[in-house]
């Protein structure tokens, strides 16, 4: 029987897919530390769970269900792969082990967050650690990932395949790491959730939905816990809990985008706000400042608004040129050179984005049409402006952002050339 | 690769617009072609007549058979299309998400074989 796209049963497995696929892949692989076994035998659960739920209606604990589909899938697997007997043993207690877990699912984020430390093994090679942990941990495509990362999906595809099998052949343990070996492995991890946050920023989806934003929060307290002497866990959870204290005033009350310069900033989340300052300066006081703290400081910059009704460019600008000392990314400079034209003029703003004009990845990425777009049409150049506009239009995925930008162009260069 | 975007969109709601309503959607369809060719994606695009202007051939036992209308009944209508070069299906997807179209109707991805056999 076919099954219609907006069919309650399949929607409840996407939410499943969306919500869970991360806990159940750390789950099923802390035993058998074969990540890409347990994303098969996953996949087969969710090819059962889109035939039985629309029959047999959506299961009470669909992530229970999952788990136990999968984990006989898993077994079905590895028996056929040994069959020996001494091997029965260890099987069953895998299968218990599971079956008890799956009564008490609380207890799995730990293991999940085993599962991103021992991702970001030495073993593993050091560019592709973050990726694997968004893929197996947070359930992100490798489409998504690889636009994440500026980069092919047919390469991060191909690379995250070679690191899965590299866990496996490595035997990799699925243990929170020694106290020593932990700071080494850490940035990977802040990397990763700190990308699932900023893939989850945009999201609005259904209410009542567990948000990826929502779940990178709550891995970065549980990082923050861990790791209490982390200034940059601290730091990048600041950041996290800057961005999503704004959610409220991103959008009017009709749907329509409102930019960060625009917003109603009574709208912002206060009790988020504060809790980011506090971190933020507890993370100040126990280290070097790495790059989160600096995005996190950027941010509170930003938030000072609220108390004095203008933004300290000067901050941001000095803050940026820190940050790009750190982390010279286009993506970094790109935001330096529109924090520069408060200060400076849109002009010589501009003068720093025209050297990232050659840059392959800058001709399909958004923000940089934008912001070129509003530079222009404060320099006065109505023709360029409209013609950048008019590329990042044709590049937001968002209706909303969409919508605002031909806004722009309209109101701008209103008769312009 | 190249891949074929196929535009579907229910006509009876389209048809509601008038041809100033149409504009801000026809100008955002402008942006995303413009954003195509920049990024050396673009191939051809076209839009469709009304499926009520549709006939459908069908050769039986020798003799044409004809029917009017599109080949398939359904709530949405083929509409339009747009062939674009991508480095892969997810790469087809991340475009197909931009495409405007894809906010008031449904868009199918199709990779087209570049094979030719005599």
């Amino acid at each position: 029987m076919p099954v219609r796209a907006d069919d309650p049963a399949r929607r409840a497995v996407e939410r499943a897919a969306r919500a869970s696929y991360g806990r159940l892949v750390a789950f099923l692989s802390t035993r058998t530390r074969d990540v890409a076994g347990a994303e098969d035998a996953l996949a087969e659960a969710f090819a059962t769970a889109l035939q039985q739920w629309p029959a047999d209606g959506v299961p009470a604990n669909p992530d229970a269900w999952l788990l136990t589909v999968a984990r006989r899938r898993g077994a079905d697997a590895l028996r056929r792969r040994r069959t020996s007997a001494v091997h029965a043993p260890h099987l069953m207690l895998i299968a218990d082990e599971i079956e008890a877990a799956a009564a008490s699912l609380g207890d799995i984020p730990d293991r999940r967050l085993a599962l991103m430390f021992a991702c970001a093994h030495p073993a593993i090679e050091p560019g592709i650690r973050t990726p694997l942990i968004l893929q197996t941990i947070l359930g992100l495509t490798a489409a998504a990932i690889a636009s994440a990362f500026l980069m092919p999906p047919a390469t991060m595809g191909q690379r995250l395949v070679r690191a899965k099998a590299r866990l496996r052949e490595a035997g990799i343990a699925f243990a929170i790491p020694d106290k020593e070996e932990l700071p080494g492995r850490l940035d990977a991890v802040l990397e990763a959730v700190y990308a699932a946050y900023a893939k989850g920023w945009a999201e609005t989806g259904e209410p009542g939905t567990p948000q990826l934003a929502d779940e990178a929060i709550w891995l970065g307290r549980v990082l923050v816990a861990l790791l209490p002497e982390q200034p940059e866990a601290k730091g990048m959870l600041a950041l996290m809990l800057q961005a999503e204290a704004r959610r409220p005033a991103r959008r009017d009350t009709g749907g329509a985008y409102v930019p960060l310069d625009a917003q109603d900033t009574r709208l912002w989340d206060i009790a988020r706000v504060r809790e980011a300052e506090m971190l933020l300066a507890e993370a100040n006081a126990g280290g070097p400042s790495g790059r989160y703290q600096i995005e996190a400081a950027i941010q509170s910059a930003h938030a000072a608004r609220r108390l004095h009704g203008v933004a300290s460019w000067g901050a941001i600008v000095a803050l940026y040129d820190l940050l790009f000392a750190l982390a010279p990314s286009p993506v970094v400079a790109l935001n330096r050179a529109v924090a520069r034209a408060e200060l400076d003029g849109p002009a010589a703003a501009l003068e720093e984005i025209d050297r990232l004009a050659g840059d392959p990845r800058m001709a399909d990425y958004q923000p940089y049409w934008a912001a070129r777009g509003h530079l222009c049409a404060r320099a006065g150049r109505c023709g360029d402006a409209k013609a950048a506009l008019t590329l990042a239009i044709g590049l937001a995925a968002d209706p909303a952002v969409r919508l605002y930008l031909q806004g722009q162009r309209d109101r701008l260069c209103n008769g312009g050339t | 690769m190249r891949y074929l975007l196929m535009l579907y969109a229910d006509e009876a709601v389209g048809s509601k617009f008038t041809p100033d309503e149409m504009r801000p959607f026809m100008e955002q369809m402008f942006a995303y072609q413009a954003a195509l060719t920049k990024a050396g994606a673009f191939v051809a695009t076209a839009p469709l007549a009304r499926t009520d202007r549709a006939c459908t051939i069908r050769m039986e036992g020798g003799e044409m058979k004809v029917h009017d209308g599109p080949y398939a009944e359904t709530r949405e209508q083929f509409g339009g299309y747009f062939i674009i070069e991508a480095a892969d299906i997810d790469m087809a997807r991340t475009w197909a998400a931009r495409c405007p179209a894809a906010t008031w109707g449904s868009i199918e991805i199709r990779e087209i074989i570049d094979h030719c056999y005599p």
